[in-house]
């Protein structure tokens, strides 16, 4: 997916060069931003530059890179680190996956580069378990620059030293967070604690600790290169070069895109990802995973930013774009997600462990046709207190899903709870699959792909569904060449 | 120094043999500490033990000098960790949000259907067992389901059965 839309910075090398080849990165300038820090700038002109880029976490908050840095720096230490946060949680999406395997030393020099900015000298990625590809070439990459002096004791034969160790999540999404992470790192439950102290005062080992995400860390040595008037010359007022979006769901073309800050969303789903399949209409394309909230046809204008996708009840997230068609039913979206937070919830604090639950069942309610117009309600004034009073970022995110859902498409909402009627015909307890008998030929196509054999008939006759047992998997409806089975 | 040689005795209740014991002290040996890297210690316990029954959770917390509640705790906390052994062919299906917007859930029934088991469940005979994961990664490749190693694409639903065809 190369096109006029586009622009790679973060993604610069991903794709082009041998990631397993640590003379392939320097081939095209790898390494350059690290000695350029070390021979000609000091630590504080390092963070100079990072602010004056304007650069912001891309991990979700978008935090201001230099400013984080300066805060590090400024703590007396005998030792800093610089974490890594490749945990990348947001579950439907695979920036950070793309640029740790096509990368590596990318985000190995952005590394070193912030340890010598705050002055520490040792780094930490933490990475999850999920993606062996990326470990086995982290590791490899990290071998390749200590053998070549480019990582380790006195790096380019200055008095500059640094290293970098892999840690390993296990499938905890809170984990992402970074005082949950910092938890995780030194081999505890993930659990979040209350900030301040901020990481950058007492993180890892209570030490000053800055945690940056991958694709923040992929874009800073050609910050360093290019120049901070470069990157702030690429994006909006708010927030400056570029994002990478993993666009997924139902889209033409599925995969990583990366855009220049302020593109309109209109332009992510149509030119660059290719519109939707099949002639279906758009419905809503959700950003900020978990977190986040669904964008409608109402925001396709809207340029993306930090600030723009904040003011619509969304965020930027760490970059997933779900894309939703009219057969998705947004309030067994909003159901999906909240199943994942109340999975993902580590239960420390009471108004996420309980209200993830009690959301969650208000949801299931109404989508099986048992919900009333008080549950409404009741789901908003639950969603508030949560986010008012939860203790760390994913409870008090958690609601964002159910109230930007509700925000659009109360309609679908009060379909379930008066009507009882699924519009998007996905909720399967309101919905019944029938064979039309007019229509039916017996072609017994339908009965060979039932999952669970419910459907009857013999050959060349009329097929008939047992209701009691079918599971409304929609497989024969799919299958059926003559239109004869329908959905309501 | 292993702390099952100090012991002197090395009956492992499951059956595990020994070997893959001495290999475990063997990897603790190369940490640089032991503080922090309890999470490193069990995902290569599991990855050499399959899953982690009290009897390796005991293990390694003598090994690192730990209160086994503690190593209970990060066990129970992580849903990569599991206590139970998996069936020969673990079924994972991906829920992740591209592969659910594309129906994985379909899929998962599907499949509950046709082994007649739960989520987290093993089939009676040993044979399969069937995992929900978050995102592997391959959201272009939605729905994804893995069994084993084994990568299955744009899977649906009435496609399971072969799948499980494939391993019966
Ligand atoms: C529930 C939750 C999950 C998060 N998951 C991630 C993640 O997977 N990857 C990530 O980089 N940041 C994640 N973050 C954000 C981090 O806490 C942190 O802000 C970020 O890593 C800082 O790096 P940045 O400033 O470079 O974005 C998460 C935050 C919360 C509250
Ligand atoms: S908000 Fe949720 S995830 Fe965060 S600390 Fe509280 S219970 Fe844990
Ligand atoms: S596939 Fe359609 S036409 Fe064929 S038996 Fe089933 S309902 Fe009838
Ligand atoms: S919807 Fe699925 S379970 Fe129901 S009859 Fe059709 S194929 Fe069978
Ligand atoms: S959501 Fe299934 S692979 Fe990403």
């Amino acid at each position: 997916m190369v096109d006029k839309n586009q622009l790679r910075i973060a993604t610069r090398n991903t794709g082009f060069i041998d990631p397993e080849s640590v003379e392939s990165y320097i081939a095209v300038g790898g390494y350059q931003a690290l000695g350029k820090c070390l021979a000609e700038m000091k630590p504080a002109d390092v963070i100079d530059l990072m602010k004056n880029s304007g650069l912001r976490g891309r991990g979700g908050a978008g935090f201001p890179t230099g400013v984080k840095w300066g805060f590090a720096a400024k703590y007396a230490s005998d030792t800093k680190y610089v974490v890594c946060n490749a945990d990348e949680g947001d579950p439907g999406a695979f920036m950070d996956r793309a640029v740790l395997e096509g990368d590596p030393h990318n985000v190995l020099e952005a590394m070193a580069i912030g340890g010598y900015a705050i002055g520490g000298n040792k780094g930490t990625i933490y990475i999850r378990a999920e993606y062996p590809l990326a470990i086995a070439r982290l590791k490899l990459a990290i071998q390749q620059a200590k053998d070549m002096g480019l990582l380790g004791d006195n790096i380019m034969g200055t008095d500059f030293s640094f290293d970098i160790e892999l840690k390993y999540g296990a499938g905890a999404f809170v984990c992402g967070e970074e005082t949950a992470l910092i938890a995780s790192m030194e081999g505890n439950r993930g659990e979040p604690y209350t900030k301040p102290p901020f990481p950058a005062e007492a993180g890892y080992w209570d030490k000053p600790t800055i945690v940056n995400n991958v694709e923040t860390l992929a874009n800073i040595p050609a910050i360093i290169m290019k120049g901070a008037d470069w990157f702030s010359g690429i994006g909006t007022e708010t927030s400056k070069g570029t994002k990478v979006f993993c666009i997924c769901g139902k889209i033409n073309n599925v995969g990583l895109i990366e855009v220049p800050m302020g593109t309109s969303l209109k332009t992510v789903i149509y030119d660059v990802g290719g519109g939707i399949p099949d002639g279906k209409e758009f419905k809503a394309v959700q950003t900020g995973g978990p977190s986040g909230g669904a964008l409608t046809y109402k925001d396709l204008d809207a340029p993306i930013d930090y600030e723009n996708l904040v003011a619509r009840q969304s965020m930027m997230g760490s970059g997933g774009m779900i894309v939703m068609d009219e057969d998705d039913c947004m309030v067994a979206v909003a159901k999906f997600f909240l199943d994942f937070t109340m999975d993902e919830t580590c239960g420390k604090c009471t108004p996420c462990r309980i209200g993830s639950k009690r959301i969650y069942e208000i949801l299931d309610k109404i989508t099986i046709g048992q919900g009333t117009e008080a549950d409404l309600e009741k789901l908003r004034s639950l969603s508030h207190n949560i986010k008012d009073t939860a203790l760390c970022g994913l409870g008090q995110t958690m609601p964002n899903p159910v109230l930007s859902t509700m925000r659009v498409f109360e309609d679908e909402y009060r379909a379930h709870v008066i009507d009882k009627k699924c519009p998007a015909g996905v909720c399967a307890d309101l919905l019944e699959f029938t064979v039309v008998e007019e229509k039916c030929v017996g072609c017994t196509l339908c009965a060979r792909v039932c999952p669970v054999n419910c459907i009857s008939g013999k050959p060349k006759e009329v097929h008939v569904i047992d209701q009691a047992a079918c599971i409304k998997c929609g497989a024969c409806l799919d299958k059926c060449k003559f239109d004869a089975i329908i959905k309501q | 120094m292993s702390n099952c040689q100090e012991k002197q005795k090395c009956e492992s209740q499951q059956g595990f043999p020994e070997t893959l014991f001495r290999e475990l002290d063997a990897f603790i040996e190369t940490l640089p500490t032991k503080e922090g890297h309890l999470i490193t210690v069990l995902h290569k316990a599991q990855s050499l033990f399959g899953y982690l029954p009290e009897e390796i959770q005991q293990y390694v917390a003598d090994a690192l000098n730990l209160p086994v509640v503690q190593v209970y705790g990060v066990i129970s906390f992580y849903t990569f960790f599991t206590q139970i052994p998996k069936g020969k062919n673990p079924i994972a299906v991906c829920m992740g949000t591209a592969c659910f917007v594309k129906g994985a859930n379909k899929v998962v029934d599907a499949l509950k259907q046709q082994l007649q088991v739960e989520i987290g469940e093993v089939t009676p005979d040993g044979v399969f067992s069937i995992d929900c994961l978050r995102c592997v990664g391959a959201c272009a490749l939605a729905p994804v389901v893995m069994v084993g190693e084994k990568v299955y694409a744009n899977v649906t639903a009435d496609q399971v059965k072969d799948i499980i065809a494939d391993f019966s």
